[in-house]
């Protein structure tokens, strides 16, 4: 072990450090370019990876905020199915036990999920599933609101879950949590849509975006699991960005760091799970007024 | 949580005395969550105990029973308004809706007016309101008709869709019931329940595009009582009421103005130019230097000026066509009755040469790598060599392949009558394999990230093309064997039902659709910002493919049981009355 980190971090033996004379030039747009795109080298297995974190905040005693992050590789003759499955849950309000309703959630959902998958992943089995990924999706998140109402009815919460197979990736979202696609190149989109009456507000144009970001009611949502008796969650499927990383988050992340903050987090950092330290703490400096839960998920190959 | 039981009350052993037993179970584990819900239910009773109106049930007790909680009420011979809705095949009138309406002020009014603070019922929806046998409504479930906690984060009360937006700040006025009233008769006349649209969203929805029955005076009370601010709206329910009496009397609520639509293009429209062929045209043409060319149940396939619908030439097969002809290199690929594909140069008109399958074709080829695949009755996909014309291999199905194979990545994909579907790559080996109810007869049309077909099991499906996982699946009202075809985020196709289908690419949310006369067997295609469609009733239709607007259509003698091909601003379109009609786009 040692002679591997003499070998990773020495230096050569022998060798003397000179002055590195080499004239060098600002690379081109178009040598940045390629290198910034490049980041994905071309690997055979094609494989899941992903990190996640999370913090109680600076301001808070309480974390209502519930994080799941499951990730598989499985590779063989048969092929190369990459499946995972990320959960971001932010439970609502002070004494309405909105950390019971994260909770149920993410594992309500990620059961129902991990049930339905595992006769088809886990057993030698050659049919296909009889049911559809979103259809899966929209199951495990009545089954979700229907625990909600039983642990603390009254309660909620919201969720943003992606369900990751091959390329695709399955989204299930209600509330204020969000999704984003972060693209090496320095876009991001948000690819959820907030159920939050600020957000509504906005989108009606009663108020414009620079009203909304000082707005008073910030929190407010109109849809969360664990209320109302008719639930409809936004559920869709896109294709994994490549390359690119998946993003979930609560708004006690992007509530708080800009989102040019949130590319420069994610693209300067060596590793994924670095990456999101650096984003928990970006969110923290900025005062922490919320729960904090990142996931980063990248597709590799 | 809970349920509503009917009960008899023993206390008039000599009487059947009915009660409605309202009862409540609290599941909560937390202490602490278990004793608020008990207050709430506690809070609720001791409401009721102060209100005498006939539109709002009595209260005889109240108990708690370990776990459970309990309310005795009246008990209310009837059904919910929500469930009228429902249960109600086309729309409730609008006088019925009106009666409703009118009374439900009245009881919000005396809510209102209640001593020594006004309760604001908050929770106004169909659901909401049992409407008793004699018609009369009576307002049910008063749980959250209560002093209200604001400024917690994620404070959400009301029913979503219904609840006005100062009511999700924490505002309670009884402004917010004249807006969920309004939600309420909007909800009832429309058939639309908002709690499945964005909140605040009725204006997207005006009443009479939905119901053109409506008065134009109601829809201007239910916008005024839905105005998005406080202020604008009705300022009590009392003066709703005013406005809903002045309409009822003043259109006495019977005669109502015709249903009017936009001005919409039905007759004259003129084809640019016609041709008749000795039979039926189930097929769909190609375009080819100018060039129409079609296949017609005469077992002729013509090729006819596309300018002006003059004859050019024809080359007869021995069965009819319905396979749409491809074009590569000059020479024209398609399928015949005879059992044969025929490759024919389109300058001539002569014959290349020909391949015989085992049973009649009524797939179209798709060309691409070097091969011709097409389908045949005889239970095969073919791979034909383009130069030779000899077979590289075939794939056996499980039944006739009557759609016509997609070609993306590498892989052939197929539909065949058994309902099985083939992902096959180009050595024809089988890749992956998924199994529909019924027939797929509808062909591919796909994109590198999703597959769409529609199947006669009444599903339009979306599969994953590398490994044949299903992504959605979007339920039709009838069989269909229409092939989709995409345009930005949307899916299109028709179904037996007479319906065209616009749903959303990415989350199979139905966006629009529309009703033809007859059953829609032919693809959609898009043009522009239009899309056409034949339908079994005769007509070709144009839609504004956003919003499924009619822009006109074309009416022929027969069944358009083909697709529309769109080229250069000029649309042609075949019809079982024999004839290929050119129309301006």
């Amino acid at each position: 072990m040692n002679k591997f980190l003499t070998w990773l971090f020495g230096s050569k033996p022998g060798s003397t450090k000179t002055l590195d004379t080499a004239n060098t030039a600002p690379l081109t747009e178009q040598q940045l370019q390629a290198i910034v795109t490049n980041q994905n080298p071309r690997f055979e297995l094609q494989q899941l990876v992903s990190a996640a974190s999370q913090s109680v905040g600076k301001q808070r005693e309480l974390n209502e905020d519930s994080l799941l992050s499951i990730t598989t590789t499985m590779a063989g003759n048969s092929g190369n199915l990459p499946f995972g499955l990320y959960i971001v849950a932010d439970g609502m309000g002070g004494h309405q036990f909105g950390e019971v309703a994260s909770n149920a959630a993410i594992r309500t959902v990620a059961g129902y999920v991990l049930r339905k998958f595992h006769t088809y992943l886990f057993q030698i089995k050659t049919d296909t599933m009889d049911e559809s990924f979103q259809e899966i999706m929209l199951g495990a998140v009545n089954e979700a609101q229907k625990s909600i109402q039983r642990e603390a009815p009254g309660s909620g919460t919201t969720l943003t879950a992606a369900l990751v197979l091959g390329q695709q990736i399955t989204v299930a979202h209600v509330g204020d949590s969000r999704a984003y696609f972060v693209y090496p190149d320095g876009r991001i989109e948000t690819v959820t849509r907030d159920h939050s009456l600020v957000k509504r507000l906005e989108e009606l144009g009663h108020i414009s975006a620079e009203e909304a970001e000082n707005y008073p009611h910030r929190n407010v949502l109109y849809r969360a699991l664990g209320q109302g008796e008719i639930l409809e969650p936004d559920i869709f499927t896109l294709a994994f960005p490549q390359p690119g990383y998946l993003m979930l988050c609560s708004d006690g992340l992007w509530g708080v760091v800009s989102e040019q903050d949130i590319i420069r987090s994610i693209n300067e950092s060596p590793t994924l799970q670095r990456a999101c330290q650096n984003l928990i703490t970006a969110a923290n400096l900025a005062g922490g007024p919320d729960n904090i839960s990142v996931v980063l998920v990248q597709l590799i190959g | 949580m809970g349920s509503v039981y009917r009960a008899r009350d023993m206390h008039f052993p000599n009487v059947t005395k009915l009660v409605a037993v309202k009862e409540m179970i609290n599941t909560a584990p937390d202490p602490l969550v278990r004793e608020t819900i008990v207050q709430n239910f506690e809070r609720e009773a001791n409401l009721l105990a102060t209100l005498h109106h006939p539109a709002i049930p009595r209260i005889y007790d109240y108990f708690s029973l370990e776990s459970r909680s309990y309310l005795v009420l009246e008990f209310i011979h009837g059904k919910d308004m929500e469930a009228i809705i429902n249960d109600t095949s086309g729309f409730l009138t609008e006088e019925q809706v009106l009666n409703w309406a009118i009374e439900l002020c009245d009881v919000l009014d005396y809510l209102h007016k209640h001593k020594p603070d006004p309760i604001i019922f908050r929770d106004m929806k169909p659901s909401n309101v049992m409407i008793n046998s004699s018609g009369d409504v009576i307002l049910v479930d008063f749980g959250i008709a209560k002093s209200f906690q604001s400024g917690i984060k994620g404070t959400m009360i009301g029913t979503e869709g219904y609840s006005p937006p100062e009511q999700y700040r924490g505002e309670a006025t009884p402004m917010a019931d004249v807006y969920a009233l309004g939600a309420t008769i909007h909800h009832a006349l429309t058939r639309r329940d908002p709690r499945l649209e964005p909140p605040f969203s009725f204006s997207e929805r005006p009443l009479r595009r939905i119901n053109p029955s409506v008065s134009p005076e109601v829809e201007v009370i239910v916008n005024r009582a839905l105005e998005y601010d406080p202020l604008g709206r009705f300022k009590s329910t009392a003066e709703m009421k005013d406005a809903l009496m002045a309409v009822a009397r003043k259109t006495g609520m019977l005669i109502r103005p015709g249903a009017q639509t936009g001005p919409v293009k039905t007759s004259g429209i003129k084809p640019l130019w016609s041709f008749k062929t000795e039979d039926e045209i189930r097929g769909t043409p190609t375009i080819f230097q100018g060039s129409l060319l079609i296949g017609s149940y005469d077992n002729n396939l013509y090729a006819v000026n596309a300018a002006d619908g003059k004859f050019q030439w024809k080359y007869p097969t021995d069965g009819g066509i319905v396979s749409r002809p491809a074009v590569v290199d000059g020479n024209i690929y398609f399928g015949s009755e005879d059992k044969r594909l025929h490759v024919v140069s389109a300058r001539s008109g002569k014959v290349v040469w020909t391949y015989y399958t085992n049973g009649p074709i009524r797939s179209s080829p798709r060309i691409a790598e070097g091969h011709i695949f097409i389908g045949s009755d005889d239970n095969n996909l073919h791979a034909v060599n383009l130069n030779s014309g000899r077979m590289a291999w075939r794939f056996e199905t499980a039944d006739p392949i009557r759609s016509t194979p997609f070609v993306l990545n590498e892989l052939v994909y197929t539909g065949c009558e058994s309902g099985d579907y083939y992902a096959i790559d180009f050595r024809g080996t089988l890749k992956w394999r998924f199994h529909a109810k019924r027939a797929i007869t509808s062909s591919t049309i796909g994109t590198a990230q999703t597959l769409y077909f529609a199947s006669v099991d009444s599903t339009l499906y979306a599969l994953d093309p590398r490994n044949g996982w299903i992504i959605w699946r979007f339920r039709l009202g009838k069989p269909s064997i229409s092939t989709p075809c995409i345009a930005d985020e949307f899916v299109f196709v028709g179904a037996s039902d007479g319906f065209i289908y616009a749903v959303e690419a990415k989350s199979s949310k139905e966006v629009w659709r529309f009703r033809t006369e007859h059953q829609v067997n032919g693809s959609p295609v898009i043009y522009k910002d239009s899309i056409y469609c034949g339908s079994v009733d005769g007509n070709l239709y144009c839609l504004e493919y956003r919003t499924g607007r009619l822009r006109w259509k074309f009416g022929t003698e027969g069944a358009i049981t083909g697709t529309p091909l769109v080229y250069d601003d000029v649309v042609y379109i075949g019809s079982t009355d024999h004839q290929v009609y050119a129309l301006l786009a």
